[in-house]
């Protein structure tokens, strides 16, 4: 535990220090700024968020989160840190979820900045903090899959150009086409590909419904994707 | 303190450490040198469990490197080659992440800093960014890391490399001093660090252990190979050679000129010294003698000789130990 809380606050401070982190960052207030300047919050248009967190939001984060995971593991390879760290008395375990948490906090800030639009909105009309408590409780679950996802191809290479590009490519397909896809498929695939879309399992928070069903989702792939980067790691040693 | 056993690495079809069995004692500084490629790394890594041996064992303090892997990384400090470091942290920071990671107090990482900072020379730096540092001030901070929780055993690969001559002179004192309180293993190919620094030495080439004792037992393997070196002048060179062979205890004659003087190069039979039977032939035929010496051997012939010698022939026994006389 202790070890996680250390490595999460290195992980931090070199999103901090870092300029990538504050280009990313840039990026994501620019773009759902953007969203909801043009789409949510102008004359005549319905009150309501769901079209930003619905659509945009998620949009946005499949490509920002891959940049923020990127250089987690394969920077550490590249530069031979790993080598340093993984003869310190840490876990390959500890290393993971430290690094997991470091940047889900670093996502919890970009969160944050995302309570600017329901406040701007608050002034229009009333706010429906239920609703807006689900809303944020699908994109935590959402990001923390998006981190460990990108995490695990961030295991994978040394590079971090292609962690971001297996990212992109992996997390647009759960989110975009899987649902697609699976309209063009009979029997299992199309109930495997209908339960791995991340929009639909999405969709139920932003429309306010809590079901246990896509909180197991969530945490399951999610874990599952910690559990795969543990064993990457694990098996890099013994290449 | 370290015990390795029939160590043996492969990476798919290269066989990077075959077979490898030492141990070393608690305290003093044993140096494993080797050629590039010797598989010194390798066998680094697999003591400070970054890598699993393919087969064999190893342990430190009495910790198997696979079962005991946490006791083992609690007890040894690392700086591996390319001294690894997170570039945009700064050194004390760094540092104190380190000693988080390696589960020391608040109290003991601030007194730890300071006396790391002041024995590896990181007074003027502590407080500066890593990337903004030379190769020679990386080098000490790495050095730093891995000696800042007073490990049992200290590995070192390649400590040096970077470094000005007097940073080169100040961490080998260093590596000494330190050799007093703890074990250190101390990888390089540069012979005159062994020579200064090691206790021990162990020689890699092709993966296995070559040769093993003090520089001076290696040294002293080759003594008997000294040669005895005159210049003189006066007769002509097949006088000087035919005259020197006739000597008793000599082996074989070089001879060579320059500048109207001739070099003459006497390797004598083992066990014998030749000095003082040229010296009564130069007197006794009336040439003038300006120097004669022992050419003694050095770390380095003894190095070339075994490490050519087991590239030479890449099957068989080790060439050379301390113990076996013969390394004709």
């Amino acid at each position: 535990m202790h070890n996680i809380v250390t490595m999460a606050r290195r992980e931090l401070g070199a999103y901090f220090l870092s300029p990538i982190a504050y280009a990313v960052a840039a990026v994501f207030l620019f773009s759902t700024g953007l969203a909801f300047g043009l789409g949510t919050f102008r004359n005549g248009a319905e009150s309501s968020l769901r079209p930003l967190f619905e659509f945009w939001v998620v949009m946005i984060l499949v490509f920002v989160l891959p940049m923020l995971t990127m250089r987690l593991l394969s920077e550490e390879f590249r530069a031979g840190t790993i080598e340093t760290l993984m003869t310190l008395p840490i876990s390959e375990v500890e290393v993971v979820l430290g690094k997991f948490f470091g940047a889900f906090v670093f996502y919890l800030v970009l969160l944050a900045t995302l309570l600017l639009y329901p406040i701007l909105m608050s002034i229009y009309g009333p706010l429906d903090v239920q609703l807006l408590i689900c809303n944020y409780l699908g994109l935590l679950l959402l990001g923390a899959l998006y981190i460990a996802a990108g995490l695990f191809f961030s295991a994978c290479t040394n590079h971090q150009i292609i962690a971001v590009l297996l990212s992109f490519a992996l997390l647009a397909l759960m989110t975009f086409a899987a649902e697609g896809l699976a309209q063009q498929v009979e029997g299992w695939p199309r109930a495997v590909l209908q339960h791995l879309s991340v929009r639909m399992h999405f969709a139920n928070f932003v429309r306010g419904m809590l079901e246990v069903n896509h909180l197991v989702f969530f945490l399951t792939t999610c874990g599952a994707f910690l559990f795969l980067t543990v064993k990457r790691l694990e098996m890099r040693r013994w290449q | 303190m370290i015990r390795a056993v029939n160590l043996t690495k492969r990476f798919g079809p290269l066989l990077a450490v075959d077979r490898i069995s030492f141990e070393v004692e608690r305290g003093g500084v044993v140096g494993v040198l080797g050629p590039n490629g010797a598989g010194k790394t390798t066998t680094i890594r697999i003591l400070t469990c970054f890598q699993p041996a393919t087969s064999g064992s190893a342990s430190i303090a009495g910790f198997d490197v696979i079962n005991d892997s946490m006791e083992v990384r609690r007890r040894v400090g690392y700086l591996p080659e390319s001294t690894p470091l997170y570039p945009e942290m700064r050194v004390r920071e760094y540092l104190d992440f380190r000693g988080r990671l390696r589960a020391m107090s608040h109290a003991d990482r601030r007194d730890a800093i300071r006396r790391v900072a002041d024995r590896c020379w990181l007074g003027d730096f502590i407080d500066r960014p890593i990337n903004q540092l030379s190769k020679g001030m990386k080098q000490r901070v790495g050095l730093a890391d891995a000696i800042m929780h007073s490990p049992e055993v200290v590995i070192l690969d390649e400590p040096t490399i970077g470094l000005d001559p007097r940073q080169i002179r100040e961490t080998r004192n260093l590596i000494r001093e330190l050799g007093e309180h703890h074990t250190i293993l101390l990888c390089t190919h540069i012979l005159p660090e062994v020579e200064q620094t090691c206790s021990r030495t162990i020689i890699l080439a092709a993966g296995r252990i070559v040769a093993s004792g003090s520089p001076q037992q290696l040294r002293d393997q080759l003594s008997a190979k000294a040669r005895v070196v005159a210049e003189v002048q006066g007769p002509e060179e097949g006088e000087v050679k035919t005259s020197a062979a006739q000597i008793d205890g000599v082996q074989s004659v070089e001879v060579s000129s320059s500048n109207g003087w001739i070099r003459v190069a006497i390797q004598p039979k083992p066990d014998r010294d030749v000095r003082e039977e040229l010296f009564r032939l130069t007197t006794a035929k009336g040439w003038t003698l300006r120097e004669l010496r022992r050419e003694g051997a050095t770390l380095e012939d003894f190095f070339i000789q075994v490490v050519a010698k087991q590239q030479g022939q890449q099957e068989g026994q080790p060439v050379l130990d301390t113990q076996g006389g013969d390394h004709a």
